[in-house]
């Protein structure tokens, strides 16, 4: 295989990354609706961890970008 | 590969020196001024403009101050809850580490290239939020080891920790310590690269398909056209989410430095 295509194919792998890091932000804020439903006096509360598991889950997806970027321009 | 006419999605992220500044060096490095150095001024700028328009300390506030005002609250509130009230100090870095990042990524939204300005965003550049990462970091070192000493190392030692994984979970947490900055400034510095990649590519996608034709400008086009302006929105969002955990996680930071968990 020519490094230019593996390059490109490696960039593209990396983008299920950005998929799976969906799934995980989906479930951050699932997870978060179905118990602010269950008690919404306690929902207000814990926006600010609503917000850092969505800054954890978020930037796991950003790496996959980077991988994909720095193969496509740097590497 | 690359065809004739088709759009560069990274041209939007090029520094070029401006008004002729491009030889300016002190010794040796270069200082040219350029279009993130003026769109970083532009963003002090209105930010400037937008808190002095507040500023009046009126006993009845018009709209503009309850605007200024309702930013300060939101910024003391964020430090209140997660720092308690030896944050109050940090109100003013918080505020004013917030209030840039989100104008930055604002204006770099806006569709001033309508009129032949195009903006940059100064925040799409890892140099600029790395920076700003770093500013947030060596503050957390500053105080925790001001107000801790050598004792701020016991934060590598969470309550708790069984003795038998004290060889292990210290050294977890000094990378995971270590690894802040880095996340800090990537988080902010990607979410707003992808999301201008992610408009230029769609729009490359209108332009192509309009120019082979109207057949494939209406199926490729128009949803295309569709799914940018959605974009755009949900870019609004994101410039004001990337701020907001900024801040968040600085004030988190600070937080391990005051109080030493």
């Amino acid at each position: 295989m020519e490094p230019a295509s593996a390059k490109l194919i490696g960039a593209g792998l990396a983008a299920i990354g950005a998929g799976v890091a969906a799934l995980g932000v989906g479930n951050v804020f699932g997870s978060f609706l179905e118990s602010a439903l269950r008690n919404p006096g306690a929902a207000d509360g814990q926006q600010g961890r609503l917000f850092i598991g969505f800054a954890a889950a978020e930037l796991l997806g950003l790496l996959s970008f980077v991988v994909a970027m720095i193969l496509i321009l740097v590497a | 590969m690359a065809e004739q006419g088709k759009v560069d999605p990274m041209h939007q992220f090029m520094i070029e020196p401006l008004f002729g500044t491009d030889q300016w060096a002190i010794a040796g490095h270069n200082i040219a001024f350029t279009n993130s150095a003026l769109w970083m001024l532009i963003t002090v700028g209105v930010l400037f403009a937008f808190v002095a328009g507040g500023a009046k300390g009126q006993t009845v506030p018009g709209r503009w101050q309850v605007m200024v005002e309702g930013l300060v609250g939101f910024i003391d509130n964020l430090l209140a809850a997660n720092v308690g009230p030896k944050g109050k100090k940090y109100v003013p870095y918080i505020f004013s580490l917030f209030s840039f990042i989100l104008f930055s990524n604002v204006l770099g939204l806006l569709p001033l290239g309508l009129f032949g300005v195009h903006p940059f965003t100064a925040t799409s550049h890892f140099t600029v939020t790395g920076v700003l990462a770093i500013l947030s970091f060596s503050i957390v070192l500053i105080v925790g080891f001001k107000r801790h000493g050598l004792h701020f190392f016991s934060l590598f030692v969470p309550h708790g920790t069984p003795v038998w994984l004290l060889w292990l979970i210290p050294f977890i947490e000094l990378i995971s310590f270590l690894v802040r900055p880095f996340s800090l400034a990537l988080r902010l510095f990607v979410a707003m690269m992808a999301g201008h990649v992610l408009l230029e590519v769609l729009s490359s996608f209108v332009i192509s398909s309009a120019n082979s034709g109207v057949l494939w400008g209406a199926v490729v086009g128009l949803p295309s056209f569709g799914l940018m302006i959605a974009i755009c929105a949900l870019e609004i969002l994101v410039a004001g989410i990337q701020a907001y955990v900024f801040a968040l996680l600085t004030s988190l930071y600070l937080n391990d430095a005051e109080n030493l968990h």
